[in-house]
């Protein structure tokens, strides 16, 4: 039987729960999406050179270590869980790249494979200890922020240029995409991995899982899914997506430092929930999760084009986003939770 | 009860929910005095004691407040993420209210207004945060997160983004002043701790902050004021982070909407575990979580006086969280009895 | 004859000092539908566990098709053949209908795409098995737009698709109306033509005749008897479920006082047409000082969502409700208890003890909730109080300070009567107070309940034996179907009671 269950607050009989329409579980991203188109047509007309291609096509290519980074996690707070690790990973991946190439004399095309498997494993670990010690996510995941960091530090105090042409050449490609505008290959990675994370999301057993888990863990236990390896997974996948966020951000920075992607855990965790993906997991569509990233990279967009604002209204932008995303979506009479 | 008087009295000692705090600092000190000679001197001079160790009772001041109002928070089955920001906020309103002049004495508003302000705006940030937990019915960690993003551009937006270097030097008292020979902030924490204490000795509230993390539907049922409880903890916890706010802007003479209380948030929830509490509510330790405090500054002390780079007091800080994880968690223990052949301590008066 | 599909012998279990299930035996068939019935506490939550592997039994065999089997898990019971299908349907919430059934074994298309799901296939397939017990929905939309009765229905399609040869369906109709139980019995009957055979757990009477060829009833962890549905009854059931106690105990108890005695005139509550929307039709009750008001009916009768509308837990939708004669309504539990009522709820482990806190917190934590935060009952108080307790209850712990998760069931329900005692109510609502709890503990707080009326408390007994609520009562309200049916004075029988209960079922 359920002991979950407050035995105090049963169903009532004659209240069926709202039968949803197929539309409402899409409103959510809808109001990203819509929000997203207003604030680009204010832009446009309060602003002129808002409206052009390339202003776009750069909110992907300043963002692009963002987007995957959301991306991985997102299937993690689909799955229930949260990571706060990421930023870190980012940083810890700048610093062992920039630490192998221009200190050990490595060639890029070695590191990069191995930095990627170096965050898979981190983010297994987190996700190992997470399903078979039954840990919270938040702690765990906070040990490896300060893990990561931490070992950033060890390596080097102070930032490592990357000096390396391969790396330069590289972050200077550029795709045209039409008219005079162009992509950077690492927005073209970025694009790339989320349209495969949308495939694993709604493709793959492991993605339905996954939803399966954020849902009911104890209903997709006593299904028969196998809840601990999907965890598991989950966190190894975030961890990957730091990690090529890291790569991307490498390319982004050019170097490798301690204090590089500070605080970026918070703007993946809040794009993912302004792309309209429950915090308590099983609800939300990863390709929200884009949206969420340009709504956040077009406010700071619109707020650098105006100039006399003031840079951190973002995050006070951010937050008030937050709000209004979360406070919505319990009004549409989520489950609560009492886990944190 | 019985088995405490067959087992050691060493034992019986670590069974104490204090037990293993008590001996990691003893640990910690011990290793500071084994590397630095002089370390455990505390002598007088110019007016004030003056030591090693009055240093890490200074510097962990703001932390352990943190800590006491995270620990309420705990307590109820919550969490505050946003006290790292609301120190920001409130040190930058102490600047704001103090106003740039340069010479040392003028200040824009009295001395008590700046306090008042500063702990006011705190106890706000500490309010809304509580009315999203316990009206609106948020998760906690959501709630808080929204302040937490929020809260330094709100710093940043009272600041106008600059770091402003506070001159009034009557302030400084708080941060960086001495009160009959004590650092006044070792003062301060010691006053938020004795009246926290009475609040939770002397009245019922100890009682009922537990029952509603323990099983908030019983409390309900029970007739004890689950809402306006958790509302009362998280604007504590919102105060606390004020009164941390003031110590710390006082101690470096200047309020930093970025960086003042960075990641403060999470040393304080460490701060919380090691001194015994469980993040997942009911039973709860203050002065646990003082010596929790402590343990993170010893340790910081130590390793910074080991000349290896304070950054690398994040790894420390990695492993110590993974191992108080590790002991606090219920089927790791389960794990760990199983390889063991004699019976696991009965650690039910310790912990949960 | 055929031979039993499954074949349950001798099963015993115990869990820490209680005795769950005593030689317990059962036989089921293909196709037929089998009802195991009893009352909460008789054991049958706990035979299902043993059934489906959720717990290890302690004694005897459980035979599929003749082989002996240990299920250890819910999935291994399920990979055996036996399927189990909840209250609380065990599917998830967020995903679709047809994914709810196809989750773990989705029908996929391989080359490029690598062996992607086919969602076309298993929404297909999924309209297709529906079909097959009658639901025809559409399966693309999430599982919670759904009432229950077709989330019911979406379990039992997924049971059924992992090859089934039991199904078992626990309390499958406490959230459904008739004509959803018209429903899935009409699928239950397609399954038994089928040849499956289904364990149908429930306390409807009603439906067990509607449905079941074969009933096993359950008490006190006992079986008291098999017998075919047709050959068996609304009585006889009834008698069989709710037990009666030995008539040696029974002259040993004295009568209840006359009402007159104690009571006085004035009501101290009048609930007038109080009513909740789908808990409760509006009814009229009326309880005097001094009295006990036996509240009998079985489970789903609505005895609970009446104690919850007097303690300010929920909020009537239509009537009335008075205290002395005043109207009042309350917004939260605190009000009702400061009016000096008292609420022990069924659910002691979710709703009432604070397990971590020692015996002597519980006890004390409803009164000092009533003084307030400041005025701070000291440790001796706290003493004093538990102590006085525990000697007028017999309450059975090493010290005071153990935590009160520590103790039996039996002393832990009656430090939850001894905290709301404390706050010396006026009316004491006690909501299945004996549940679970040894004979002697029963008994003590039967008497317990005679005195305190004695003193002037009036009291809200609920209880499902109707021995004790005969025993104790001046009044008894009887309940059926989440309406008031009657009441009757004291001195009653306990057939007349069963049979107010059970009227119309016959």
């Amino acid at each position: 039987m359920n002991s979950g269950l407050p035995t105090l607050t049963q169903h009532r009989k004659d209240d069926a729960p709202p039968r949803k329409t197929v539309r409402s579980r899409y409103l959510p991203l809808a109001a990203t999406v819509s929000l997203f188109i207003v604030i680009s047509v204010l832009g446009s007309v309060m602003y002129t050179g808002f409206f052009s291609p390339q202003v776009f096509l750069n909110l992907l290519i300043d963002n692009a270590f963002l987007i995957v980074v959301a991306v991985g996690e997102t299937f993690v707070i689909l799955s229930g869980g949260i990571d706060l690790s990421v930023g870190s990973v980012i940083a810890l991946t700048t610093m062992v790249s920039a630490a192998l190439v221009e200190k050990a004399g490595w060639h890029p095309l070695i590191v990069i494979p191995l930095v990627l498997a170096m965050g898979t494993a981190f983010g297994t670990l987190m996700g190992w200890l997470i399903a078979r010690f039954r840990l919270q996510p938040f702690i765990v995941t906070l040990a490896g922020m300060f893990l990561a960091r931490g070992l950033c530090y060890l390596i080097s105090i102070d930032s490592i240029s990357i000096t390396d042409p391969w790396y330069a050449m590289v972050s200077q490609i550029r795709i045209p995409v039409m008219s005079g505008a162009s992509l950077s290959l690492g927005a073209v990675i970025a694009l790339v991995v989320l349209a495969l994370a949308v495939f694993v999301a709604h493709y793959t057993p492991f993605g339905r899982t996954l939803y399966a888990v954020g849902g009911n863990p104890h209903s997709a236990l006593l299904m028969g899914l196998p809840v601990n390896a999907a965890t598991i997974g989950a966190y190894a996948l975030s961890g990957f997506c730091s990690a090529l966020g890291g790569v991307l951000f490498t390319f982004y920075m050019l170097s490798g430092y301690g204090l590089h992607a500070m605080g970026l855990e918070l703007d993946a965790i809040a794009s993912v929930v302004i792309g309209g993906t429950l915090l308590t997991g099983g609800v939300g569509y990863v390709i929200g999760t884009l949206f969420g990233v340009l709504l956040l990279g077009i406010i700071q967009t619109l707020i650098s084009f105006d100039g006399s604002l003031s840079s951190w209204w973002t995050k006070i932008a951010v937050g008030a986003l937050l709000l209004v995303f979360c406070l919505s979506q319990r009004a549409f009479g989520e489950r609560s939770a009492t886990k944190r | 009860m019985d088995d405490t008087v067959r087992r050691g009295k060493l034992r019986s000692m670590m069974e104490h929910r204090l037990g293993w705090p008590i001996v990691t600092l003893a640990l910690l000190l011990a290793l500071n005095a084994a590397f630095n000679p002089g370390f455990l001197h505390v002598e007088w001079r110019d007016h004030h004691l003056y030591g090693s160790l009055i240093d890490i009772l200074n510097r962990a001041a703001p932390l352990a407040v943190v800590a006491l109002g995270m620990t309420i928070v705990i307590a109820t089955r919550g969490i505050d993420i946003s006290v790292g920001a609301v120190v920001a906020i409130a040190g930058a309103v102490a600047a704001w209210a103090i106003g740039g002049s340069i010479s040392g004495n003028v200040t824009r508003f009295a001395l008590p207004v700046v306090i008042v302000a500063a702990l006011g705006v705190a106890l706000l940030c500490g309010l809304w945060n509580g009315l999203l937990v316990a009206r609106a019915g948020m998760q906690p960690i959501i709630a808080t997160l929204i302040l937490m993003v929020a809260g330094r551009g709100i710093a940043q937006l009272i600041t106008s983004g600059q770091i402003i270097t506070i001159y009034y030097s009557p302030y400084f008292f708080f941060g960086g002043g001495y009160l009959l020979g004590v650092p006044v902030s070792i003062l301060i924490v010691a006053l938020v701790f004795a009246l926290l204490w009475l609040a939770i000795t002397r009245t019922a509230l100890g009682l009922f902050l537990q029952a509603i993390g323990i099983n908030p539907t019983a409390a309900r049922v029970a007739g004890v004021q689950a809402r306006r409880l958790t509302l009362g903890a998280y604007a504590f916890s919102g105060l606390c982070a004020g009164v941390a706010g003031i110590l710390i802007s006082s101690n470096v003479k200047s309020a930093d909407g970025n960086n003042a209380g960075l990641l403060l948030e999470l040393d304080a929830i460490l701060a919380v575990t090691l001194g015994g509490t469980a993040l997942t509510g009911g039973r709860f330790t203050l002065a646990g979580s003082v010596i929790g405090a402590l343990i993170i500054q010893t340790l910081t002390y130590l390793i910074y006086s080991l000349g290896v780079p304070p950054e690398v007091n994040l790894v420390v800080k990695a492993i110590v969280v993974f191992a108080v994880m590790m002991l606090q968690s219920g089927e790791f223990r389960a794990t760990v009895a199983k390889f063991a052949r004699r019976p696991a301590l009965a650690d039910r008066e310790v912990r949960r | 004859m055929t031979s039993p599909v499954l074949e349950l012998r001798g099963i015993d279990k115990r869990f820490a000092g209680v005795h769950a299930l005593q030689d317990v035996n059962l036989t089921l068939y293909p196709g037929e539908v089998h009802a195991l019935m009893g009352q909460n506490g008789a054991g049958k939550s706990t035979l299902i566990k043993v059934l489906t592997g959720v717990v290890s039994l302690d004694a005897g065999e459980i035979l599929l098709d003749g082989r002996a089997i240990h299920p250890d898990s819910p999935l291994a019971a399920q990979k055996l053949g036996i399927s189990t299908v909840y209250q609380e349907v065990n599917l998830c919430p967020n995903l679709s209908v047809a994914e709810n059934i196809f989750a773990g074994y989705f029908p996929r298309r391989g080359a490029l795409a690598g062996f992607r799901i086919d969602w076309e296939a298993t929404n297909r397939q999924a309209r297709e098995l529906l079909g097959r017990i009658g639901l025809d929905i559409d399966v693309t939309r999430v599982l919670t737009s759904y009432p229950v009765a077709v989330q019911q229905m979406v379990a039992i399609a997924r049971a059924l698709k992992l090859s089934s040869k039991v199904l078992i369906l626990d309390e499958p109709t406490s959230s459904l109306d008739d004509d959803e139980v018209r429903r899935l019995f009409d699928v239950l009957r397609r399954l038994r033509e089928q040849g499956l055979a289904i364990l149908f757990v429930t306390h409807f009477l009603n439906q067990v005749y509607a449905i079941s060829d074969r009933i096993t009833v359950l008490r006190n962890s006992r079986r008291v008897g098999e017998w075919r549905a047709n050959e068996l009854g609304t009585q006889a059931l009834i008698a069989a479920m709710l037990g009666r106690e030995l008539a040696a105990a029974q002259a040993r108890q004295p009568p209840p006082d006359d009402t007159e005695a104690h009571a006085t005139d004035d009501a101290l509550l009048d609930a007038v047409r109080l009513g909740q929307k789908g808990q409760l039709q509006p009814l009229d009750l009326r309880v005097r000082a001094g009295e006990v008001v036996g509240v009998a009916g079985l489970l789903g009768s609505g005895r609970t969502e009446l104690a919850k509308l007097l303690f300010g837990l929920e909020k009537p939708d239509e009537g009335e409700l008075r205290i002395d004669g005043v109207p009042v309504s309350f917004a939260t539990p605190a009000q009702a208890i400061r009016h000096g009522i008292a609420f022990c709820p069924e659910e002691r482990k979710a709703d009432g003890i604070v397990a971590e806190l020692s015996l002597r917190e519980n006890i004390a934590l409803a009164l000092q909730a009533r003084m307030g935060a400041r005025r701070c009952l000291t440790r001796a108080e706290q003493n004093a109080l538990a102590e006085r307790f525990v000697r007028a209850l017999g309450i059975k712990a090493a010290t005071l300070d153990m935590p009160i998760g520590l103790l039996s069931g039996g002393n832990q329900q009656k430090a939850l009567i001894a905290r709301w005692l404390a706050t010396e109510p006026r009316l004491l609502i006690l909501d299945e107070p004996t549940r679970g709890i040894d004979v002697a503990a029963k008994q003590e707080i039967m008497d317990e309940i005679l005195r305190l009326a004695s003193t002037g408390m009036a009291v809200l007994f609920i209880s499902s034996e109707i021995s004790e609520v005969v025993r104790v009562a001046n009044r008894i309200v009887v309940l059926r179907d989440r309406r008031k049916v009657g009441e009757l004075p004291a001195g009653t029988s306990e057939d007349t009671v069963c049979e107010m209960i059970g009227a119309e079922h016959g």
